[in-house]
Order: C-alpha cells, then sequence, then structure tokens
C-alpha cells in the first residue's frame, strides 16, 4: 500500500505552549481516518499543521515519499524550497468548518478559479468538470449563485466541490458539519460516505460518533496534544482500558441522550 | 454685472476647482494604497514613520498644511518659488493629504477581511500577489467604497481652500465677485455650482456602489 501522508513525531507550540506533543500518524492510499477528541485537544491544529497553515516545532511530514518538512541535527524546522512546496500542495485539499467561499465569485467561479488561474486548466475544461462535480452534489441549479444566496449546507457542498476540482490526493476536513444546522448534516455526511465509497483518502476531524463508526476504516483518539487510542472503530469503542477514551465517549453519549 | 457674465466667470474658476479634485483624486486613491501597505508594513521603521505621518496628515488642517507646502521651501532654505509653484503646492498638499486618509479606509477594509478567506487562498494555491488581486481587494473595494465616496464629497468642498494661497478657483473667484459688486449673489450662485459638482460625484459613487452590490457581505 502507498503512503499518502507521514507526519512523525510532530510538535506546535504556540508561545512556548504545547499544542501537540509528538503525533506520528500515516495515512494509505484509500484509507478513511476520523480524529476524535475533546475540545481544544489539538485535533485542528494538527490538521492546520499537516497542511501548512501553521509551521511545525519540530519533527517531520512527508506527503508521497516527499519531504514537506523535517528537523535538521539542531533540531531547527526546514521545510521544502517553495518549488517543492507549491507541488506538495497539490496533493492535499482542506474542507473547512466554516466554508472560507470567496463572497464575490459565483458558485461556478469559486470552483473554477484556481484550475483556471493556479493549475492553468482551460477555462472550458474547468467548468465542465465543475459542472460534473456540482451534479454529482445536486447543485447544477445554483452555478450561477453567490454563496450568500446559499444555505450552510450547499455552502460546504460548494466548498468541497472547490477541493475536489484540484484533485488532492489526500482530502482534510476540519468538523464539516459543525456550522450546520442538524436537518442540513445528514448531506454532508452522505457527500464524504459517496466519496469513501469512491476511495477517496480522508483524514476526518469530526464530533459525529455515529458517522465516524460508519465511515472510518481507523479511528484517532487525541487528548492533551497526543494519540491516546486508536484503531478501527470496533477496536476504538470497544476499548475499555483507556479511562479518557472511556470518559470522552461516554460524556459524549450522555450529551447526545439528554438532547 | 450681469448673471451671465457672473456665473461665466465663476465657471473659469471652475475650471480650477475640477483640476484639484480629478487630480488629487487620481493621485491619492493609488498613493494611498501604497501608504496602507506600509502602515501594515513588517519593518517597524516603516511602519512607525508612515503611522507618524498618518497622524499629521489627519491631526492639523489641510489649510496649514497647503501653507507649509506652499511656504516652507522658502522658510526653511530660502528657496525663491515663482507663482507658478503656487498650483503644484495646493496639488502636493492636497495628495498628500488625502493618500493618508485614504489609506486609513484601505487598512481598515483590508483588516476586515476574514483570514480564512486568506487560509482558503493559500490551500488552493494561490500565491501572495494572486490572493490580494482575486480574492482580497475585490472584497476591499466594496468594503470601503461608502467611506471613499464620504471622503471625496469632502474633497469637493476642500478645493475651495486653494484660495488661501492664491490658487484661483471657484471660490477665489466668487470672493473678488462679491467684493467689487458688494452682492451675496455669486456666493449663493457658487454654493449651487458646488452642490451640482457634489451630486455629479455622488451620482458617480452610487453607481460604482450598486456594481458592486451583486453580493452581500456578512
Ligand atoms: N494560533 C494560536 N495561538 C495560540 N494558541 C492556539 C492557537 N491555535 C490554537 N491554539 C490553542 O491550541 C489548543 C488546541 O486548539 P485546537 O483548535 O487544535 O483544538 P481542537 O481540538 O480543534 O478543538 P475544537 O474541538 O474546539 O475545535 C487550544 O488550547 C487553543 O487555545
Ligand atoms: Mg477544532
Amino acid at each position: 500500500m502507498e503512503k499518502i501522508l507521514e507526519m512523525k513525531d510532530v510538535r506546535k507550540d504556540f508561545d512556548g505552549l504545547g499544542v501537540l506533543s509528538g503525533v506520528s500518524l500515516s495515512v494509505e492510499k484509500g484509507e478513511v481516518v476520523s480524529i476524535i477528541g475533546s475540545s481544544g485537544s489539538g485535533k485542528s491544529t494538527l490538521l492546520r499543521c499537516a497542511t501548512m497553515l501553521e509551521k511545525i516545532s519540530s519533527g517531520s511530514i512527508i506527503y508521497k515519499g516527499r519531504k514537506m518538512a523535517w528537523t535538521d541535527e539542531t533540531g531547527k524546522v526546514i521545510y521544502a524550497p517553495k518549488a517543492e512546496l507549491a507541488q506538495i500542495r497539490s496533493y492535499f485539499g482542506l474542507v473547512f468548518q466554516n466554508f472560507n467561499l470567496f463572497p464575490h465569485m459565483t458558485v461556478l467561479k469559486n470552483i473554477t478559479a484556481a484550475p483556471i488561474s493556479v493549475m492553468k486548466m482551460p477555462k472550458a475544461q474547468a467548468e465542465e468538470e465543475a459542472m460534473t462535480l456540482l451534479e454529482k452534489m445536486g447543485l447544477a441549479d445554483k452555478a450561477g449563485e453567490y454563496p450568500c444566496r446559499l444555505s450552510g449546507g450547499q455552502q460546504q457542498r460548494v466548498s468541497i466541490a472547490r477541493a475536489l476540482i484540484c484533485k488532492p490526493e489526500i482530502l482534510f476536513f476540519d468538523e464539516p458539519t459543525s456550522a450546520l444546522d442538524p436537518e442540513l448534516t445528514s448531506g454532508i455526511l452522505k457527500v464524504i460516505k459517496d466519496l469513501a465509497a469512491e476511495k477517496m483518502t480522508m483524514v476526518i476531524v469530526t464530533h459525529e460518533m455515529n458517522f465516524a463508526r460508519d465511515v472510518s476504516d481507523r479511528i484517532i483518539f487525541i487528548s492533551d496534544g497526543l494519540i491516546s487510542a486508536e484503531g478501527t472503530p470496533e477496536v476504538l469503542f470497544g476499548n475499555t482500558e483507556n479511562e479518557r477514551l472511556k470518559h470522552f465517549l461516554s460524556s459524549f453519549y450522555g450529551e447526545t441522550e439528554r438532547r | 454685472m450681469s448673471i451671465s457674465t457672473m456665473v461665466r466667470l465663476l465657471l473659469s474658476g471652475m475650471g480650477m476647482t475640477a483640476i484639484i479634485f480629478f487630480v488629487t483624486l487620481i493621485l491619492s486613491l493609488p498613493l494611498g494604497m501604497g501608504v496602507a501597505f506600509c502602515r501594515m508594513s513588517k519593518n517597524p521603521v516603516l511602519r512607525g514613520i508612515t503611522k507618524v505621518y498618518i497622524s499629521i496628515m489627519r491631526g492639523t488642517p489641510l489649510m496649514l498644511q497647503l501653507l507649509v507646502v506652499r511656504y516652507g521651501p522658502y522658510f526653511l532654505f530660502r528657496a525663491k518659488l515663482s507663482d507658478a509653484y503656487d498650483i503644484y503646492a495646493v496639488l502636493i498638499a492636497f495628495v498628500i493629504n488625502y493618500a493618508a486618509y485614504f489609506a486609513e479606509i484601505y487598512r481598515g477594509g483590508i483588516e476586515s477581511i476574514p483570514q480564512g478567506q486568506y487560509e482558503a487562498a493559500q490551500l488552493l494555491g494561490f500565491g501572495k500577489s494572486r490572493t490580494f488581486t482575486m480574492i482580497i481587494l475585490p472584497q476591499v473595494i466594496k468594503r470601503v467604497l461608502p467611506s471613499v465616496t464620504n471622503e471625496t464629497i469632502t474633497l469637493v468642498k476642500d478645493t475651495s481652500l486653494a484660495f488661501t494661497i492664491g490658487v484661483i478657483e471657484m471660490f477665489t473667484r466668487a470672493k473678488q465677485i462679491a467684493a467689487a459688486e458688494t452682492s451675496m449673489l455669486p456666493y449663493i450662485f457658487a454654493g449651487i455650482l458646488y452642490y451640482i459638482f457634489n451630486y455629479a460625484v455622488a451620482f458617480g459613487m452610487e453607481k460604482a456602489e450598486k456594481a458592486f452590490g451583486y453580493y452581500e457581505v456578512k
């Protein structure tokens, strides 16, 4: 199996405050990995380090055998040269919790802007591919709309299409349904499940436990910036040894029951 | 003096008013963007200098700035400048003053764009300059247009300050005629002409705001 992502002993601190304290994570082609953990445990930070939105404090990150960042003998973190980073960047996409669509562009333009001006794809081809993606998302009739006229669920589907058109090798999701009304959540989860069925490699930070159990090949439980437990959904949800995990899961299910 | 002569004289002054207005606008709008970048620069020296410059421009009367630009060279360096310098002094003072105001408007606009827009652009592979021109700037323009309109209307009225250093624009003309004819009429006509000028400016800016109204900002 081909390794898409390999993070080794990644540490991240903000002004001396350790947020990631040595996380190692590798993801193989076609694998779906969910990341769970309580608020503030470092899940978003992990994704942000993997996608170069934050610089790591030490450790290494490798995509498809190409080094993005590593630590030299003196402990200094080195990032690959700009041109190499630009190529590595094209391996991954990120779907944000709050979509971050470009408000001044139509849905179609949001999706085609990067392929046309960054990847130099011909406009006609980009638009055709964008329309195919929009059809898949059930949004073909919204191509000419501006994001402000769409529901949260529709905006999130557009942002997934925007990431997909760049044909990433791996797609990261940071709580893709947390900003949505509950009735819109299932639509997005369905889109992600469809992607999983197509063998898209994905890393998903989520608070939707049932979804994580359904869709994941592997679940990772993060606690205080460390991987505290990991395994297949059966193994992880059946784990009774790890007190923190037990506490997290029980508080979680307790909460949903109360709702 | 007949009313038509009076209006003709005022209109000849209006030519100078229009020159001051358009030259100031055309130069200070882009210059303000440069100043805004300096104000937000990572370099603390550049940032500090720009901050002081902006605060002086905003904290002292434009009339005083006009006098300094016109007569400063003489008092400082004994530089003899001919009367032809008058109009340049006016333009220099107006441009550096308005660039400071526009810079603060732009800075407010740029800083109001959510960080997520930069992050989304970075993830999609847009470089720094493309991110600014394709994603940030169009949103900034929409956000700053109302403030730019206000400033532009103030500029129309400020052009009358040129009279302090003897540049003959519409207001100077009105004063001359009023003195010669001992009449209020020239001021009233001048007021009407300023009003029409501003009406046209407001109309144009409203069109621009409409052109950017195709989406809403949240
Ligand atoms: N830019 C930053 N500067 C300083 N501290 C930060 C920064 N970003 C995150 N942190 C801190 O890092 C810790 C982990 O944050 P992170 O956002 O990764 O948590 P999370 O697991 O995603 O939580 P949530 O489930 O609430 O999204 C928090 O204590 C947070 O305050
Ligand atoms: Mg988070």
